[in-house]
């Protein structure tokens, strides 16, 4: 898949709140370009709260979430949707949308008035079909689909969108352990292509095991930033879940992995 | 066409179908001719708008809310509008286009007050809930309205002959009135079917692709105040109309909302010039109100809906 364009994303010194309650203060982060980073920790943290405030779905208090350098609120919905494409966690589709259909939509940002369907959203379209691999699917309605072709389906509109960033909300929470491996897999061959993508995870093990970057929030605050060899350890899982454990390296990837995980004594 | 043929051809008045006809033709007599082209020609129109206007009505009230159930009737937008027409003609007024504005500043605030309680937490996730606290609004504005007859003898008939709902009689000013909003009303709803359709992805599935939701839930509000408003100006308060169009339409067109809206187009008024024929050949020679066989129609379809077990999610 080629992109013509590639931007960046930061945050430079953001308040996130929701009403009256400060959820995250004064959060500076950079998103690593063409790989792929994992925001984790524990629930009610502001993970999901901080991706929302970097696709522009939550305004910052103060502070700026930054797009190519300009600030994101200020740029035309439209021009953000062609460089940031987003899968949020609470999507829903009308019964009987097809996979196709779904994907389509995917080419909005780039369809106009007097601009209809377009040869170039036709490849676009085909394209992020093959890329999520989904061709089996595109004329199955997606009440009908398992969790992880529906959610293969999703990235495929996102793909659709053809932007050099995509950021993802828990996109295999729902899953079991087969249909969550499948949207890594996915997740990461995106990323290999050249996108630059930003994910909350919820489970550690997976984002040790696919990111690249890892930031990691507790209590609205960034403790740790980094490569997960370079960050994860002990004391950081027992910061962040107040449990405790071993690391081993994985033995085929060398990424961190927990083992003998336990309640703190 | 032919709902329209039997529109013209039948009703009340001593104008047998064939005399009908010759008229249409151009050679009847000219009591014929008066009858079909003074009478009937201008109630088959404004049924036929009265149709288009609810039937778009609901289907945009019904994706917007994603509640099949949603419906200008049931929430509480045309009682809202029925209730303004009401009070105004209490007040005194008689103009056709005062009537109009009227009825759309009432369908507005009825519109409005539906979008608001979608927004409480957990009633907009809840079909039914929605419809009855609809219900309950439209309890409320009929008490009212009831109140407003018993007040002022004179304004309580023209009010009764509004509150039943019916397309016979009226005058083709009246759809001049209100021919500007159901244009206006056309231009915003082919403005913003495409961000519409989107909504049907969720709320930050719609921003991820550019659109702004509050923008459409606005313009969506003012559309079918449009809408509603016209429709009651021309017909009274008819309700299940805008829920069994966009069902029928729906049935054709899948789960795209762009092509439900196109096929509410010829659904719309079909189904109300149909239920308006039924409404002079049921009783003939008397007429029962269009308001009671929309009722009678839509009624089973709304048992339907909710009898199905799962509702369609939309």
């Amino acid at each position: 898949m080629s992109h013509t364009t590639t931007a960046t994303l930061a945050a430079e010194h953001i308040t996130l709140a929701h009403g009256q309650f400060t959820v995250a203060e004064n959060l500076s982060i950079r998103l690593p370009p063409e790989k792929v980073t994992a925001i984790v920790g524990p629930n009610g943290c502001g993970k999901s709260t901080l991706l929302n405030g970097l696709a522009r779905i939550h305004k910052p208090r103060s502070g700026s979430v930054l797009l190519d350098g300009k600030d994101i609120h200020r740029l035309p919905s439209k021009d953000v949707a062609r460089k940031l494409a987003l899968l949020p966690q609470d999507n829903s589709a009308p019964e009987g949308l097809t996979v196709a259909d779904l994907v389509r939509f995917g080419r909005q940002p780039h369809q106009g008035w007097m601009k209809q369907w377009s040869v170039e959203d036709q490849q676009a379209f085909e394209a992020a079909i093959r890329a999520a691999d989904v061709s089996d699917l595109s004329e199955r309605a997606l009440d009908t689909l398992s969790g992880g072709q529906r959610q293969r389906a999703w990235i495929a509109m996102a793909v659709a969108q053809q932007t050099p960033l995509l950021l993802l909300d828990e996109p295999t929470s729902a899953l079991d352990l087969g249909h969550q491996i499948e949207v890594f897999e996915l997740i990461r061959t995106l990323s290999q292509q050249g996108k630059t993508i930003a994910m909350v995870v919820h489970d550690l093990a997976s984002a040790c095991r696919y990111a690249d970057h890892m930031i990691a929030m507790k209590a609205g605050e960034v403790i740790e930033e980094g490569a997960p060899a370079h960050i994860v350890s002990p004391e950081l899982v027992r910061e962040l879940y107040g449990v405790q454990c071993d690391l081993i390296p994985d033995p085929s990837t060398g990424s961190p992995l927990l083992v003998n995980v336990r309640r703190c004594t | 066409m032919l709902i329209v043929l039997a529109s013209l051809l039948y009703g009340a008045g001593p104008v047998s179908a064939a005399q009908a006809f010759s008229a249409l033709t151009g050679d009847g007599t000219s009591d014929a001719t008066f009858v079909v082209t003074e009478l009937r020609l201008p109630r088959t129109l404004i049924a036929m708008t009265t149709g288009l206007a609810l039937g778009l009505a609901g289907a945009l009230l019904q994706s917007m809310t994603r509640n099949p159930l949603a419906e200008p009737g049931l929430l509480g937008v045309s009682a809202g509008s029925g209730f303004a027409v009401a009070l105004a003609i209490l007040l005194g007024a008689t103009t056709t286009t005062l009537t109009t504005l009227v009825a759309q500043a009432g369908a507005l605030a009825g519109c409005a007050l539906v979008i608001a309680t979608t927004r409480v937490q957990g009633l907009g996730n809840d079909p039914v809930r929605l419809i009855l606290a609809g219900a309950t609004m439209t309890g409320l504005l009929l008490a009212l309205t009831s109140m407003m007859m018993l007040m002022d003898q004179r304004a309580a008939d023209e009010i009764r002959f509004w509150i039943t709902g019916s397309v016979a009689g009226k005058p083709l000013a009246i759809l001049k009135a209100t021919l500007p909003s159901i244009v206006l009303a056309l231009t915003l709803i082919v403005l913003v079917a495409r961000p519409l359709a989107a909504m049907a992805l969720g709320e930050k599935a719609a921003l991820g692709l550019g659109h702004h939701p509050g923008r459409i839930r606005f313009l969506i509000t003012i559309t079918v105040a449009l809408l509603v408003g016209s429709a009651t100006a021309l017909a009274g308060p008819l309700i299940f109309v805008g829920l069994v169009v966009p069902f029928i339409a729906r049935a054709f067109s899948g789960p795209d909302i762009r092509k439900t809206l196109w096929l509410c187009v010829p659904v719309g008024p079909a189904v109300v010039l149909g239920a308006d024929v039924i409404s002079r050949l049921v009783a003939a020679p008397a007429e029962m109100p269009l308001g009671v066989v929309t009722a009678l129609i839509g009624a089973p379809v709304l048992l339907t809906i909710v009898r199905s077990g799962r509702m369609p999610s939309l």
